[in-house]
């Protein structure tokens, strides 16, 4: 490490003001603080601070987001497999073929939205900021495995320029930038981001899998909007895997279904929940009531199922497991800085997440993927519930001194 | 008669370095003495003696400029050595050489009977000066009536050590204090203190029992629990040892000049209760007690929370009680930190190990460990803030300047050290006192 040291400090000149890579400032800041942790002590106030910092609640969050992407990877290898009508699924093969197919786009949208973070850091002379961590990770995972490369880095330029860096960046923004990145391809390119092409990767990966042609096969939240279905008998025949064999809750449960790369196994959300629940980076009061307020929304629908919306007929337990109804709930909703910021609020905005999103995507047969639209609409209207709860305290104050007078 | 309070929101830091219980085993001899303007926040100095004067304890060393009346009065009897300015010709501080001579004999008629006379003898003897208000947690201005007196009789900060036996001469003076300063409120004299301390049930006040962590102690907790200041009010603040000096100085006649100091800190050898007079020099108070392990070391004059900073050329600043020394860390080259599972890492957070070691005693240095963010993370200050009031929002409101939104959100009742806690456990390592204090100035400053 010292030799480490060494070397970094001795870089160290060329990237300061006038040195001769003083253009890369941003990016040796952003290496140097990442290696070493900063020796600036405190000027004012308390002389000593907490050990957390925003790197570390930053990896915390990677962290948790791991087990999603593993399976994400096993399960594009697997939804491969089924679908060239394979009967053995040979697990490290299934594994690289998934990594090979997600690594591409990991690459695209961590260069894409890093390299703006580290100009805009160089242009506003500012220390670069942990958040796109988090943000370039979630990118393909919420994004179907086909989505070509190039819009991947249309939308992650768009929503990292638009709606992180005009606001002033980290902290800032009012929407969650992944979360964007998603309605910007839903809306943009809806053609290649919904429907039956998308949700299974076709091609050959360095010899790993076969080309298949022609490969539909939509979501199960797809097939039951489509389906026509006047019964709730008829919507469970409806949802099939690829292979066309009925897909259980317990598979829906697992992930094993086709979905958007890292969204479809809700065991693994609720590892990745259990891991930022104990550390209490996320906020337990809005996971809570996200899926407080899905599953009441969710049993009001079962309650009143219509024919005219087949969805109606899903149970409470489909409902929560299936879209990205439980990835929105634990990584999307309790992003703290557009989530709402006081405690009371916090329930509020957690639970009509969860009944927002189960009513899009029930009585909207357009837009299965109702949580994403569900977080982004609750995220416009956080500081609006906020206002409210700060107004309550200061009425709790005015009527005191009122009462003192 | 007495109060029950329970603080649930709050953090207790166990820091290596504290001080046995105990009293004063050893008394600190300083050549120099000096007073810091700067302590008396709200109190711009005009200068009452010169250079080279003879001074006695008790004697004024300069006055408000607003009120003449309104003194800070010299901790020992000698000479004025220098006074020391900075830029535009700032006092920064006045030095008084120790020396002999008899201390300054005060008036005493009448200051148990008549508000005037009490009033006059605070404000003369400079233990006025050492008293605080809310709103604004400044010196309070020399007319002022105040709508209630809060006494804290201990201190709940990191290292801080309270007093816990009292002799009947002490409780004596305590309650003689309590007299004088029921003369100058319309309202009580509080006094807070952890229940089964020591202190005893003080005749003429309303004792207040205390329980649950820091930030127990602070004026703030205390008030916001009874009775929160609103708009227009002012309560007057101040802690046991200033209580107890303007007792025996109405009983005596004379200001009792020392005060007792912790030192301590994991840079201390033998963390100890010294005996020092007011703004006692720091390398008097720590002479020969500094751990000798070739670290960059901060001194700092109060607890590490809200202390100031002061080098060992330096000297004990206001509120006289605590010294304590911690490595500055500056020389400590920390490999990837933001990913360390050590278990010497102090946190409130779950993902480090110390977290869980509920006994071992932390010895963190002055480092910020994470670089300046914007606010990020939401309901942190909440878990440490015991008042009903929304921290985050009112930052906000002070970065903003947005003056009716400060005081919607409860400005007038929170002092600095409110947010000290608070200001520790942020993410985004925010200086939060420092927000806090500018926006009091600048709300004082536009009121005015």
């Amino acid at each position: 490490m010292k030799a480490l040291k060494k070397l970094m400090d001795k870089a160290r000149p060329s990237f300061e003001e006038g040195g001769k890579l003083h253009a890369f400032r941003s990016v040796y800041d952003g290496i140097d603080t990442f290696l070493f942790t900063p020796n600036e002590t405190s000027r004012s106030g308390v002389h000593i601070h907490d050990s957390m910092d925003s790197k570390r609640t930053m990896i915390i969050v990677i962290i948790a987001l791991i087990p999603c992407l593993l399976f994400g990877m096993y399960n594009a290898g697997y939804q491969h497999w089924l679908a060239a009508g394979a009967d053995t699924f040979p697990f490290w093969e299934l594994m690289l073929y998934g990594f090979l197919a997600v690594l591409p786009r990991l690459v695209v949208a961590y260069v894409v939205g890093l390299g703006i973070e580290f100009i805009v850091a160089q242009w506003r002379k500012e220390e670069i900021q942990e958040g796109f961590l988090v943000t370039g990770i979630l990118i393909p995972m919420i994004c179907p495995i086909e989505t070509p490369l190039w819009m991947i880095a249309v939308a992650t330029a768009f929503s990292v320029i638009f709606v992180k860096e005009v606001f002033g960046g980290t902290g800032y923004n009012i929407f969650n930038v992944a979360l964007v990145t998603r309605a910007f391809l839903f809306f943009a390119y809806p053609a290649q981001m919904s429907g039956d092409k998308v949700f299974v990767a076709s091609g050959k990966m360095l010899g790993l899998g076969e080309g298949i042609d022609g490969l539909t096969c939509a979501t199960p939240l797809g097939q039951v909007a489509t389906s026509g279905a006047s019964n709730a008998a008829e919507v469970a025949s409806a949802m099939t895997d690829i292979a066309g064999d009925p897909v259980s809750l317990w598979h829906m449960f697992l992930g094993l279904i086709p979905g958007s790369f890292g969204e479809t196994s809700t065991l693994c959300i609720l590892v990745g929940a259990l891991i930022l629940l104990l550390t209490g980076i996320a906020s337990w009061r809005i996971v809570l009531s996200v899926f407080a307020g899905g599953a009441v929304m969710s049993l009001i629908a079962h309650w009143c199922a219509t024919p005219t919306y087949p969805a109606s007929f899903l149970s409470v337990g489909e409902q929560l497991c299936l879209g990205g109804f439980a990835f929105a709930a634990v990584f999307m909703a309790p992003d703290p800085v557009t989530s709402c910021r006081t405690n009371t609020g916090k329930y509020i905005y957690g639970f009509l997440v969860g009944v927002i999103a189960i009513l899009i995507r029930t009585y909207n047969n357009g837009y299965p993927e109702g949580a994403m639209l569900a977080v982004l609409l609750m995220n416009a209207l956080a500081p609006l519930i906020d206002y409210c709860v700060v107004e309550a305290n200061i009425r709790r104050r005015l009527s005191r001194s009122k009462v003192a007078e | 008669m007495s109060i029950g309070i329970k603080v649930k929101k709050g953090l207790d830091l166990r820091l290596a370095g504290g001080v046995p219980d105990g009293t004063a085993t050893s008394e600190c001899r300083c050549a120099t003495v000096a007073i810091v303007p700067d302590d008396f926040t709200g109190l711009i100095p005009k200068m009452e003696i010169r250079e080279g004067d003879p001074v006695k304890t008790g004697q004024a060393i300069f006055h408000s400029k607003l009120d003449d009346s309104l003194k800070v009065v010299s901790p020992v009897s000698g000479t004025l050595k220098s006074i020391v300015r900075g830029q535009r010709r700032k006092i920064e501080r006045v030095i008084v050489e120790v020396g002999e001579g008899e201390p300054l004999r005060f008036n005493i008629d009448g200051v148990l009977s008549d508000a005037e006379a009490a009033r006059n003898l605070l404000l003369a003897s400079g233990l006025w000066a050492m008293m605080r208000q809310r709103p604004y947690d400044i010196v309070p201005a020399a007319g002022t009536r105040f709508r209630d007196i809060f006494v804290t009789g201990f201190d709940s900060a990191p290292l801080a050590w309270s007093k816990t036996t009292f002799s009947p001469e002490e409780v004596k003076a305590l309650e003689t204090g309590i007299r004088l300063l029921s003369l100058l409120t319309d309202g009580k004299v509080y006094v807070s203190r952890r229940p089964g301390m020591g202190l005893p049930d003080l005749k003429g006040a309303e004792m207040v029992d205390v329980e649950g962590p820091h930030p127990a102690s602070n004026a703030g907790t205390v008030i916001a629990a009874i009775r929160p200041v609103n708009k227009g009010e002012i309560v007057g603040c101040l802690d046991l040892p200033t209580l107890s000096r303007i007792g025996s100085l109405a009983i005596s006649g004379i200001l009792d000049g020392t005060t007792i100091v912790a030192v301590t800190g994991s840079e201390v050898k033998k963390p100890s209760l010294v005996k020092a007079p007011i703004g006692a020099e720091i390398s008097a108070l720590l002479k020969g007690n500094l751990v000798d392990d070739g670290r960059n070391k901060r001194i700092i004059s109060g607890n590490p929370l809200t202390g100031h900073k002061v080098t060992e050329d330096g000297y004990l600043r206001a509120p006289y009680r605590q010294v304590t020394v911690i490595p500055e860390g500056d020389d400590a080259d920390e490999f990837m930190g933001w990913a360390s599972l050590s278990p010497k890492k102090q946190s409130t957070s779950p993902t480090f190990p110390g977290h869980f070691l509920s006994r071992k005693l932390f010895n963190p240095d002055a480092r910020l460990l994470g670089g300046r963010r914007a606010m990020i993370m939401s309901g942190e200050y909440d878990k440490v803030f015991p008042m009903d009031i929304l921290p985050e929002y009112l930052i906000k409101a002070i970065l903003a300047r947005d003056i009716d939104r400060m005081e919607q959100l409860g400005i007038y009742e929170v002092a600095p050290e409110d947010f000290a806690l608070a200001e520790y456990v942020d993410t985004s390592k925010l200086e939060l006192q420092k927000i806090v204090r500018e926006g009091l100035d600048y709300l004082r400053k536009e009121l005015s």
